[in-house]
C-alpha cells in the first residue's frame, strides 16, 4: 500500500475511560479490538492443546493393532471431539483473532464497526467449549458418531450428543455476530483513500470468508435443530419410517461442511498472501487475480458438497456433476499457488520463520489439494472414502495449510503486537520439527488409506502396524514441537530485541506505519491512503 | 460536524456482553438437562432465559440511550444498516435449511418410499403428498389454505402496509399518524400470533396433525413454528419501538431502531408468503 499520511502524530489523546476496568473484567468487558483478539488467540491456542491431547490419545491406541489404552466408545469420542473442538475450537477462533487483531489496523479503522457485540462474539466461546468438553463426564459420554454428526447415531446417543447440539448452536451464533461484525467493518470503517481494491489480500479473504460463515453457520444450525427435535420431539426428519431420509441430513450438512473448509482456509491464503511479498521484496503478483479467485472459490463452493456423500447412493449424473464442479475449484486455487510462486520468482528472498511456514504451507497446501482431486474423481473416491486416505487429505490441508499459515501469521504480526522480536532460532526449529514431524504423522496414512484402513476404528489389521506405528510417533513429535512455540510466545511477550515499527524490511501495509506496540487505540483519526 | 461526532463511536468497557454470555451457560446446560428430563435442567433454563431478557433488555436501553444523546453519526448508522441486512441473511438462511427439508421430503424421499424397490418393505405406502411416512399409521387431515392461513396472508401483508405508513409519517414528523400505523402493525402482529395459536390447537385435536406426523406434521410444524417464533420476536421488537415513540424518540433524519425493525417485519412478511405458497397452498 502506498505512502500514509497522518494527521495526528504520535497518537497523543489517549481516550480518557473513567474508571476503565482493570484484572479480569478488563478482559470480560473489554470492546477494544486488540484484547479481543488476543482473547481469541489464547483461547484458540487452549483448545489447540485440548484437541491435541485427544489426538495423541487416539494416536497411542493406534500405536499398535488391538486394543490396549482405551474403550472402543471412549476411542470414538475421541475422534469425534477432537475434530469438533479443532475445527470449532482451534481454527476458526485463531482465524477470527487474527482478523480483530489486524483487520483494524490494516484499513486504518479506530476499531471494529459494533465493538461491544464483538466481546460477544468471543465470550459465548468458553461457554459452548463448556459444554462440548463437559459431555465427556455425563452419563453415556460425548457424541461419538463423528464430527460430522450423523443421524442414525447420532439421533441414538445419550446426553452428550444434545450438549454437543447446543455447542454449536452457540458457536454459530457467535461466527455470525464476529463475521457480520467483520463485514462491517471492512464495507463501511475503511480510511479514505482504501478503495476495496487496494485492500491488504488478508482483509480481501476474511470480507469473504465472513460472508460464508454467514450464509451457511445457520444452515448447520437448522440441520442440529432437526437432529434435536428428532431426538426428543419426535419429528422425522432424519427417519425413512416417518418419511424422512438419514441422507438428508448428509446433503444438509455438507450444505454447510464444504464452505466450512474454505471458511478455514481462505484467512489462510490471505495470511499467505501478505507474508510472501514481505520476505520476498516484491509486491504481490496478480493482486486483482488473487481477489476474483478468492471470490470463485467462496461461490464454487457451494456447488460441491455431494463429494462428501459419492458412496451414498446417488445418481450417475449428480455423480458426474459435483465431480467436475469439485475439480472446478481446483482452477481458481491453481492461480493463487502460481501467483505466490511467481512472487518468489527473482525475489530477494530471505527465510524468517514467517516465510518458512508460509512456503512449507505452499508445498503441503498443494499437496492436499492432490490428494482432494484425488478424491473428487468418484471411481475412486469409492475406494477411498472413510479411509486414512482422506484423514491424510485434510490434515494436509487443515494442518499444514491453515495451521501453518497461522504460525507463519503468529511469527509474522508477534513482534507488532508485542513490541519485540521472537527468537528466531527458537522460531526456526519449530518450522523445522512442526514440517518434518507433519510428514512422518501424515504422509504414511496416503498408503494406509490406499491399502484399505478405515479411519475411525480403534483397531486394525496386522499389515498396517508398521505405518501406523511411524505416524504415532509423528504425532508425538509434532505435538511436543508446538510446546516450543508456546515458549517462543512466551519468551516474545515478556521480552526481547525491540522492534521498530516496520518490523520487516519489505512490510508496506498500515499496520506497519504504527508503532510496535501499537497504542491501546489505533487509527482514532483515519490516516489518508494514497 | 462537531468534534463529538466526527469520530466514529467506540463504546466503553461494558458488562452486557459477559452478561449474555453466563444466561447462555446456564441455557445451554438447562436446555441439555430439560430434554433429558433432569429437573435441574428446568431451573437452569429458567435462570438463564432470566438473565437473558434481563441482559436484552439492558443492552438495548443502553443502545437507546446513546442513540437519543447523538452520538451515533451517520458512519454508525451506516454501520447499523449493514448489520442489519447480514442479520436478515443469516435468518434467511436459516428458514433456507428448513425449506430444503421440506423440498426433500416432498420431491425426493417420500416418492422413494413409495417406490417400486419399496414395495417389499413397505406394501401399503402410497406416496404422493401430504404424506406422513410409510411406518406410521396414524391418519391426519392437511391444513387447507383458505380458511384461517388465508387470513393470516391478510394480517400480514396489511401489517406490511401499515408499518410503511408509519414510517412514512415519521419521515415526515407527523408523530400522531406514525403511533397509529405502529399500534395498527402491532395489533395486526399480536391477531396473527393467536390466529397461529389457534390455528395449531385446532390441528392438534381436530385434525389429528401432529408434530409426529411424519414428514407433513415435521415440516408444517417446524416451519410455522420457527416462523411464528420470529413473528413474535417481531412484534415484542415493534412493541418496544412503539414505547419508545411514545416517550419521544426517533427524528425525522435519524431514526435506524425504527427502520431495523420494520426491515425484519418485513422480513417475516416474505418468508410467510413463502410458507403460504410451499406449506399450505401447494398441497
Ligand atoms: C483442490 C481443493 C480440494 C479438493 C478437490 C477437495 C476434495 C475433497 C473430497 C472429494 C473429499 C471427500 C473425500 C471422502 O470423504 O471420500 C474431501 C474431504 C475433506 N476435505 Fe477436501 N478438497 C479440497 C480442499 C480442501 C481444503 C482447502 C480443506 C480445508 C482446509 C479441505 C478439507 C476437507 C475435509 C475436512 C474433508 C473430510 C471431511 C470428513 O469426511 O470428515 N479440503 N475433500
Ligand atoms: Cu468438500
Amino acid at each position: 500500500m502506498a505512502a500514509v499520511h497522518h494527521p495526528d502524530h504520535g497518537h497523543g489523546h489517549e481516550h480518557e475511560h473513567h474508571g476503565a476496568p482493570s484484572g479480569i473484567m478488563r478482559w470480560m468487558t473489554t470492546t477494544n479490538h486488540k484484547d479481543i483478539g488476543t482473547l481469541y488467540l489464547w483461547f484458540s491456542f487452549m483448545m489447540f492443546l485440548t484437541g491435541g491431547v485427544m489426538a495423541l490419545t487416539i494416536r497411542a491406541e493406534l500405536f499398535q493393532p488391538g486394543l490396549q489404552l482405551v474403550e472402543p466408545e471412549f476411542f470414538n469420542q475421541l475422534t469425534t471431539l477432537h475434530g469438533l473442538v479443532m475445527v470449532f475450537g482451534a481454527i476458526m477462533p485463531a482465524f477470527v483473532g487474527f482478523a480483530n487483531w489486524q483487520i483494524p489496523m490494516m484499513i486504518g479503522a479506530p476499531d471494529m464497526a459494533f465493538a461491544r457485540m464483538n466481546n460477544w462474539s468471543f465470550w459465548l466461546l468458553p461457554p459452548a467449549a463448556l459444554l462440548l468438553i463437559g459431555s465427556f463426564f455425563v452419563p453415556g459420554g460425548a457424541a461419538a458418531g463423528g464430527w460430522t454428526l450423523y443421524p442414525p447415531l447420532s439421533t441414538q446417543m445419550g446426553m452428550g450428543m444434545d450438549m454437543t447440539i447446543f455447542a454449536v448452536h452457540i458457536m454459530g451464533a457467535s461466527s455470525i455476530m464476529g463475521s457480520i461484525n467483520i463485514v462491517t467493518t471492512v464495507l463501511n470503517m475503511r480510511a479514505p483513500g482504501m478503495t476495496m481494491m487496494k485492500m491488504p489480500l488478508f482483509v480481501w479473504t476474511w470480507l469473504i470468508t465472513a460472508y460464508l460463515l454467514i450464509a451457511v453457520m445457520p444452515v448447520l444450525a437448522g440441520a442440529v435443530t432437526m437432529l434435536l427435535t428428532d431426538r426428543h420431539f419426535g419429528t422425522n426428519f432424519f427417519n425413512a419410517a416417518g418419511g424422512g431420509d438419514p441422507v438428508m441430513f448428509q446433503h444438509i450438512f455438507w450444505f454447510f461442511g464444504h464452505p466450512e473448509v474454505y471458511i478455514m482456509i481462505l484467512p489462510a491464503f490471505g495470511i499467505v498472501s501478505q507474508i510472501i511479498p514481505v520476505f520476498a521484496r516484491k509486491p504481490l503478483f496478480g493482486y486483482s487475480s488473487m481477489v476474483y479467485a478468492t471470490s470463485s472459490i467462496a461461490i464454487l463452493s457451494f456447488v460441491v458438497w455431494a463429494h462428501h456423500m459419492f458412496t451414498v447412493g446417488m445418481p450417475v449424473s449428480a455423480q458426474l456433476f459435483f465431480m467436475y464442479a469439485t475439480m472446478l475449484i481446483a482452477v481458481p486455487t491453481g492461480v493463487k499457488v502460481f501467483n505466490w510462486t511467481a512472487t518468489m520468482w527473482q525475489g530477494s528472498m530471505t527465510f524468517e520463520a514467517p516465510m518458512l511456514f508460509a512456503i512449507g504451507f505452499i508445498f503441503l497446501f498443494t499437496l492436499g489439494g492432490f490428494s482432494g482431486i484425488v478424491l473428487a474423481i468418484v471411481p475412486v473416491d469409492i475406494q477411498l472414502q472413510e479411509t486414512y486416505y482422506v484423514i491424510a487429505h485434510f490434515h494436509y490441508v487443515l494442518v499444514s495449510g491453515s495451521l501453518f499459515a497461522l504460525f507463519g501469521g503468529t511469527y509474522y504480526w508477534l513482534p507488532k503486537w508485542t513490541g519485540h522480536m521472537y527468537d528466531e532460532t527458537l522460531a526456526k526449529t519449530h518450522f523445522w520439527l512442526s514440517m518434518i514431524f507433519f510428514n512422518v504423522t501424515f504422509f504414511v496414512q496416503h498408503f494406509l488409506g490406499l491399502a484399505g484402513m478405515p479411519r475411525r476404528t480403534p483397531d486394525y489389521a496386522l499389515q498396517f502396524a508398521d505405518f501406523n506405528q511411524i505416524s504415532s510417533i509423528g504425532a508425538f513429535g509434532f505435538g511436543l514441537s508446538q510446546l516450543l512455540f508456546l515458549y517462543v510466545i512466551l519468551k516474545c511477550i515478556r521480552g526481547g530485541e525491540k522492534a521498530t515499527n516496520q518490523v520487516w524490511e519489505g512490510a508496506d501495509t498500515l499496520e506497519f506505519t504504527l508503532p510496535s506496540p501499537p497504542p491501546y487505540h489505533s487509527f482514532e483519526t483515519p490516516p489518508i491512503v494514497k | 460536524m462537531n468534534q463529538e461526532t466526527a469520530r466514529y463511536y467506540v463504546p466503553a468497557p461494558s458488562t452486557w456482553p459477559i452478561t449474555g454470555s453466563i444466561a447462555l451457560l446456564f441455557m445451554g446446560f438447562g436446555a441439555a438437562f430439560s430434554v433429558n428430563k433432569i429437573p435441574a435442567g428446568y431451573w437452569l433454563l429458567t435462570i438463564g432465559f432470566s438473565i437473558l431478557f434481563y441482559m436484552i433488555f439492558g443492552w438495548f436501553r443502553t443502545v437507546a440511550r446513546e442513540s437519543e444523546a447523538g452520538k451515533f453519526n451517520d458512519q454508525v448508522d451506516k454501520s447499523f444498516r449493514w448489520g442489519m441486512s447480514w442479520f436478515i441473511f443469516s435468518e434467511v438462511m436459516f428458514f433456507a435449511a428448513f425449506f430444503g427439508a421440506l423440498y426433500y421430503m416432498r420431491v425426493l424421499s417420500v416418492p422413494w418410499l413409495s417406490d417400486l424397490e419399496h414395495k417389499i418393505l413397505w406394501p401399503d405406502f402410497a406416496g404422493g403428498w401430504p404424506a406422513s411416512g410409510p411406518g406410521i399409521t396414524q391418519k391426519f387431515t392437511p391444513m387447507g389454505p383458505w380458511g384461517l392461513p388465508a387470513f393470516n396472508t391478510f394480517l400480514l401483508l396489511t401489517s406490511g402496509v401499515t408499518v410503511t405508513w408509519a414510517h412514512w409519517a415519521l419521515k415526515l414528523n407527523k408523530r400522531g399518524q406514525l403511533k397509529w400505523g405502529l399500534f395498527l402493525t402491532i395489533l395486526l402482529g399480536f391477531l396473527f400470533i393467536g390466529c397461529q395459536a389457534y390455528e395449531y390447537m385446532h390441528a392438534y385435536s381436530e385434525l389429528d396433525l401432529k408434530l409426529t406426523s411424519g414428514a407433513y406434521g415435521a415440516t408444517f410444524y417446524m416451519l410455522t413454528g420457527f416462523h411464528g417464533f420470529h413473528v413474535t420476536l417481531g412484534a415484542i421488537m415493534l412493541t418496544v419501538i412503539y414505547c419508545r415513540v411514545l416517550s419521544g424518540h426517533f427524528k425525522p433524519e435519524h431514526h435506524f431502531g425504527f427502520e431495523g425493525v420494520s426491515w425484519y417485519w418485513h422480513f417475516v412478511d416474505v418468508v410467510w408468503l413463502g410458507l403460504f405458497i410451499f406449506v399450505y397452498w401447494l398441497v
